[in-house]
This record gives C-alpha cells, sequence and structure tokens, in this order.
C-alpha cells in the first residue's frame, strides 16, 4: 500500500492507537481477541448457512434467498464467506481486498473521509489493515448513469465470543447514479460479548444519490463503534436510516456528512429503543460547505430499563443559502432509564437557516386514555403509542425498498 | 335502570368539581345533560368513563347493576360504554383504521371489514383518511365524525357524548345526528329501544336533531333541575342558565 504509506496513514494509526474517542465510553481493545483474516470457509449459496444464523440476518435485513437484491456480501468475524456480484450490471459488490486489486485508484479513496488516527478505534482497524492488508470490509460502486432500485446487501455477523470485528468499507456512487443498500448487523445467538468497529467511507459523484438503511441487532456485551464519513458531490442526495431496537451493551457513533457540493442534501433518519442497561450515544453530523446545500436529522428514540440514549446532532453551515433542520424527539418509559438530547447548530456566515426541535418526555397519559377509552388495556395502549412514535415515515426510499424497509421497522417494533 | 349514580362527588386535581350528583338512565333511553361552561360536565362524563385523576370521593357509579366505580376505564368500556370526546388527543403512528380494526377485534394486518367500509363512506372518511395518524391535524368536523365512526366500530349499550355539536357546521351535524341516531336505537320504536345514551351540550343545538327523553342541568356541580328536555331547554333559551339556578320545582 505505497500511497497510504506516503500519505503517513500508518504512521498517523499508531499515534492514535491509545486514543480516546471524543465521546463514549472507553472500550478497553486488549479484552478482544484477534482473528485471522478469511480464516473461514467460503461458502456457495447463503441458503448454506445454518438456519439459526439465517434467522438472525433475516432480522436485520438479510435476506438469504436474495429476492429483490441487487448483490449480496457477508463477512462473518473477519472473513469474507460470501459475495455476490452477480445479480446486477449496474452494480458492483466485492470484497475490498478484491477491488484494490482490480481497481488501482481505490486506494485514494481509504481513509479519506473517516481519519486513520480519528481514534483508536480507527487507529486499531488501519494497524490491522497495515500488518494483514486491506482485506476485511466491502466495496460498493453503482456505475455512472444507472439506476438499480433494488438494494445491495451488506451484512457484518460476529459469530464468536470475543471476538473484535473490525472492517472496512467504501462505497461509491458513480455520477448520475442511483444506490440502495441495506445493512445488516448482528451477532450469533451464543454469543454474548465482542467489539465490531466498521469504517464506512462514501464518496457521492455528482448527481447520485446513495440510500443507507442500516439494521443492528447486538447482543448485550456488545461493544459498537462504527465510523463513517459521506462526501457529497453537486446534486446529489445521501440519506441514512438507522434501525437500533435490541440490547447492546455500548453503541457510538456519529456519522459525518460532508456536504462539500452544489445543491447538495443529507437525510439522516434514526429510529433507537434502548434497552436494558444498553448505552447508546447516535449523532448525526452534517457540514454545509457549498452553495444550496441542505441537511435534515431526524430521531426518534424511546429509553425503557436503564437504558441511557444520548441522541446528538451537528448542523454546521460555512457558506450563504444553505439550510438544514434537526428534530429529535424521546420518550423515557421509566424511571432509571435516559435520554438525553444535544442538538449543536454553528453557523458562521450569515444568510443560511438553521433549525432545531427536540422534545423528550414520558408517554402522554391523555393519549393512553383515549385507547382505553376505546376497550384496549393500559398496557397494551402504551406498547401501540410507543410503536406509533417510533414508527416513523421512512422517506427517500423507491416504493418497493420502502415497503421491504417498513417490514424490517415492523420486525424490530415487534420486539419492543 | 342500565346505569345508577348515587351521591356522587368528584374531585380534580383537589378540587371538588362534583358535588352530590343523582342520575339513573334506564335501556332505551337518551338523556341530555345541559349546563354552562365549567359546571362540570365533563367531569362527570369522565367519571363515569373512570379516568384516573377523576377521584370519587363519594358515592357509587351502578352500570348494569354492578358497581363499576373500582374498574378501569378498559374494563368499563368492555361491560358496553362507549364515548366520544369533545376534544381527543392526536397520537403519532396509531392510524384510524387500525384502532377502528382493534375496535372491532379484527388484526390490524387484515383488511377493514366491508360493514366498517361502508359506514366510513357514509362518514364521508376516504381510504387514505383512514391512513392517517389518529386527530392528528384533524379539522374539528373530522375530529367529530371520527369519534363517531369509533363508536360505530364499537356499538356500547350506553353512550355519552361530550359537545359532539360543538366546532361542527349545520349540514355535518345532521349527518351525525342520524348515526347518533343509530347509536341510541332511535329507527326504532321507543318501546324497543335498548340502547341508551348522555348527550352534553352547553348549547342544545344537537336536540334539534336527534329527540331525547330527559334533560338534566348541571350548575356548579350540581344538578339543579331535571325534566322535559323541550321545556327546559325553552326555559333557558329564554332565561339562560340563570333560571335554573333556583329552578328547585322541576326536581
Ligand atoms: N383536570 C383538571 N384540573 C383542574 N381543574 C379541572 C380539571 N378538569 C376540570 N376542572 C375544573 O372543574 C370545573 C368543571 O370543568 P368541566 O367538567 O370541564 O366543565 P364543563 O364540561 O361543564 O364545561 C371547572 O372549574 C374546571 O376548571
Ligand atoms: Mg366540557
Amino acid at each position: 500500500m505505497d500511497v497510504l504509506n506516503v500519505r503517513n496513514v500508518y504512521e498517523d494509526a499508531e499515534r492514535a492507537k491509545d486514543k480516546k474517542a471524543a465521546i463514549g465510553a472507553d472500550v478497553t481493545i486488549e479484552n478482544f481477541t484477534d482473528e485471522t483474516v478469511n480464516a473461514l470457509d467460503m461458502i456457495d449459496d447463503l441458503d448454506d448457512l445454518s438456519k439459526q444464523t439465517k434467522n438472525d440476518l433475516l432480522k436485520v435485513g438479510v435476506d438469504t434467498d436474495e429476492k429483490n437484491r441487487a448483490g449480496s456480501f457477508l463477512q462473518v468475524d473477519q472473513s469474507n464467506i460470501f459475495t455476490n456480484n452477480a445479480i446486477s450490471s449496474s452494480v458492483e459488490v466485492m470484497n475490498i481486498g478484491i477491488a484494490l486489486e482490480k481497481y488501482g485508484w481505490l486506494e485514494d479513496y481509504l481513509w479519506n473521509v473517516v481519519k486513520p488516527d480519528a481514534d483508536k478505534y480507527t487507529a486499531k482497524t488501519a494497524l490491522r489493515e497495515q500488518k494483514d492488508g486491506v482485506k476485511s470490509g466491502y466495496f460498493v460502486r453503482s456505475l455512472p448513469n444507472t439506476c438499480e432500485v433494488m438494494p445491495v446487501q451488506a451484512c457484518m455477523f460476529i459469530s464468536d465470543e470475543d471476538i473484535m470485528q473490525t472492517a472496512h468499507n467504501v462505497i461509491i456512487a458513480e455520477e448520475n447514479s442511483e444506490l440502495h443498500l441495506i445493512t445488516g448487523c448482528a451477532t450469533g445467538d451464543d454469543v454474548s460479548s465482542a467489539m465490531h468497529v466498521g469504517v464506512s467511507e462514501m464518496y457521492l459523484k455528482p448527481g447520485s444519490k446513495i440510500t443507507f438503511t442500516m439494521v443492528h441487532n447486538w447482543a448485550e456485551q456488545v461493544e459498537v463503534r462504527p465510523r463513517t464519513g459521506i462526501k457529497l458531490g453537486d446534486n446529489s442526495t445521501y440519506i441514512n436510516n438507522y434501525i437500533l431496537t435490541s440490547p447492546v451493551s455500548t453503541l457510538q457513533s456519529y456519522p459525518t456528512a460532508y456536504c462539500n457540493g452544489k445543491n447538495s442534501r443529507a437525510i439522516f433518519q434514526s429510529i433507537q429503543g434502548g434497552k436494558k442497561d444498553s448505552i447508546i450515544d447516535v449523532g448525526s453530523r452534517a457540514l454545509l460547505n457549498a452553495e444550496g446545500a441542505r441537511a435534515e436529522v431526524i430521531s426518534r428514540a424511546v429509553a425503557q430499563d436503564e437504558s441511557k440514549i444520548y441522541a446528538r446532532g451537528h448542523l454546521s453551515g460555512t457558506v450563504p443559502g444553505v439550510r438544514g433542520h434537526l428534530e429529535c424527539s424521546g420518550l423515557v418509559l421509566s424511571d432509571d432509564s435516559l435520554i438525553y438530547a444535544v442538538p449543536e447548530l454553528e453557523a458562521s456566515s450569515a444568510n443560511l437557516e438553521l433549525s432545531h426541535e427536540a422534545a423528550v418526555g414520558k408517554i402522554d397519559e391523555d393519549e393512553i386514555n383515549y385507547l382505553t377509552s376505546r376497550g384496549i388495556s393500559e398496557e397494551d395502549a402504551e406498547s401501540m403509542i410507543v410503536r406509533g412514535f417510533l414508527n416513523m415515515d421512512i422517506t427517500g426510499l423507491p416504493d418497493e425498498l420502502a415497503e421491504q424497509t417498513q417490514n424490517m421497522i415492523d420486525m424490530s417494533l415487534d420486539g419492543m | 335502570m342500565l346505569l345508577e349514580v348515587e351521591n356522587l362527588a368528584v374531585e380534580v386535581a383537589g378540587k371538588r368539581v362534583l358535588k352530590d350528583i343523582n342520575l339513573s338512565i334506564a335501556e332505551g333511553e337518551t338523556h341530555v345533560l345541559l349546563g354552562p361552561n365549567g359546571a362540570g360536565k365533563s367531569t362527570l362524563f369522565l367519571t363515569i368513563l373512570g379516568f384516573p385523576n377523576y377521584k370519587v370521593v363519594n358515592g357509587t357509579i351502578k352500570f348494569k347493576g354492578q358497581d363499576i366505580t373500582g374498574l378501569t376505564t378498559a374494563e368499563r368500556v368492555k361491560l358496553g360504554i362507549g364515548v366520544s370526546f369533545q376534544t381527543p388527543p392526536a397520537i403519532r403512528g396509531v392510524s384510524v383504521g387500525d384502532l377502528l380494526k382493534i375496535i372491532s377485534n379484527q388484526e390490524v394486518s387484515d383488511e377493514l371489514n366491508p360493514r366498517m367500509q361502508e359506514l366510513a363512506k357514509q362518514l364521508k372518511f376516504s381510504d387514505e383518511f383512514l391512513n392517517r395518524d389518529v386527530n392528528l391535524g384533524f379539522s374539528g368536523g373530522e375530529v367529530k365524525r371520527s369519534e363517531i365512526l369509533q363508536l360505530l366500530a364499537q356499538m356500547p349499550d350506553f353512550t355519552m357524548f361530550d359537545e359532539p355539536d360543538s366546532g361542527v357546521d349545520i349540514e355535518n351535524v345532521e349527518l351525525l345526528a342520524s348515526e347518533i341516531g343509530t347509536l341510541l336505537d332511535k329507527d326504532k320504536p321507543q318501546r324497543s329501544r335498548k340502547r341508551s345514551g348522555l348527550l352534553i351540550t352547553h348549547l342544545g343545538y344537537i336536540l334539534n336533531f336527534v329527540s331525547a327523553d330527559k334533560a338534566h342541568v348541571l350548575i356548579d356541580g350540581v344538578i339543579s333541575c331535571s325534566g322535559n328536555p323541550s321545556e327546559i331547554l325553552e326555559d333557558i333559551r329564554k332565561n339562560g342558565f340563570n333560571g335554573c339556578v333556583e329552578c328547585a320545582q322541576c326536581l
């Protein structure tokens, strides 16, 4: 990786290997084990997975029949065990290592919108790459002037106890193309403790659109640190949907969209259900750096049991004529749970429009009473209200995908 | 008697709102509750319904011979009580259609049953409307029609309507009145009516379209006067509620 050496990626990573993240609990990486890259055998068909695993994948939106999919990628622990790149002629789906062999230019896209020295988790990912090569993670690209309405499905799965999974993903939408992804992350049923770090770098060329819908279903003692950067070209649109309704130990992410293109637009929509003693810290950041850039951040959070949810949003406008809106609503269902909404607006130019709305509180008793007056029990009324609250209309997806996403949301909310 | 309220005293937020209410409604009867703003009409309605913040400090409420004073709202509704609210809350993510299915004991994933679809049409609701979140951004008339539609799904033995005519234009009042008639067995001869109701109105406007058997005037937490609806209404129209304050003879 000469280019990466020239760019001092590994030197930077080395220096940051003990650097705590700016926010979120500090995880002791050494408590988790390194896995040999590609130690597991490839499979020929997703159907060859065990019934249990298939079921786990289904919960996070991965269809093992690959019906209505434009491609598939599955990484288990540190091994890429399945790739299907043959379904669509408009999109490419590959292991990142294979993609780097095929495309020399791809190196320029590594460690570009996510910095290796951001914190010890990105540093660890980079240092593993220095040792083993860039081999874990996926590459997905839509070709110029194409519009594949079916989504590519990509899945990160942890199958064994105490594993530290890292992945480095690059997603590129070429000029005037449209690309949809469903990414699911999950742990096997017999895994209780593990760590996941996913570095994802996305690039939207002029006139392109990416929708990225992510469903998480972790075990109760899993530490999760996704690190995501998105670079938007002129007239491009990025839509990020995030759904988490199952318990986790700690999860912290703060995907950042760099709206560097004129009239680029970023939308973040997230649904978070905190359970047990989960600590969920999810933010969305958009830097509006070009004329006409827009961003919307909408999040809905429900905290139950002893869970804590930090719902962050940061909009920064640096040039005139940009617009952004943050909206965070939260329901706190128990005395021991907490929601902390942190909306930040930063305007460093005149003549721009940034706003936020945040409302956090308990369930409105009038709403419960209204439903009980239709003969619904108080308990059922409460769960209907919570489901209704979290069941937000996800915008920007093609019809078919919108329907599938709604099913995924329904399935996630069934567990609430 | 279908509903019997005896010596009822109620506190809301530490304040005694109802003082000593006695009210009996027989099977097949429609009663009307009149009274100025702030008299306690809605409080009586919500107390009979069993809302948690309405504290019964004295007296009992019996329904179908059973003392329901200690039952939850859902339990009372299951016994056959139904209500239409004056200003119900909006619930995000819960659609009118979903509620209709739940009230009709249908699975939410199933199609709405043909009877309810037909009734929705009669009440001028489109399919899109049924998909809307209940009461969210509804006009005054839409709120009332959606309340009545939910009641038609339920067909309670005893229905209370809190100001069903407020904020509704004339054309819609007639439409609502006809469905209220259905809920109160008005299409049947008086003697064979089974369903009963209590119409709460401070204007009495709805009475031009729905007949009532008996009227009560509530003033300052007490029923000051009960009797023939048209006579009482005429008196109120002539003299306002002032006349009722001293009106002991009609009791
Ligand atoms: N939730 C409440 N909290 C405090 N006071 C209330 C509440 N509900 C009713 N009241 C008081 O009780 C009295 C009767 O109110 P209400 O029953 O709404 O009257 P009506 O329906 O006849 O206009 C009023 O003085 C009102 O302010
Ligand atoms: Mg009232």
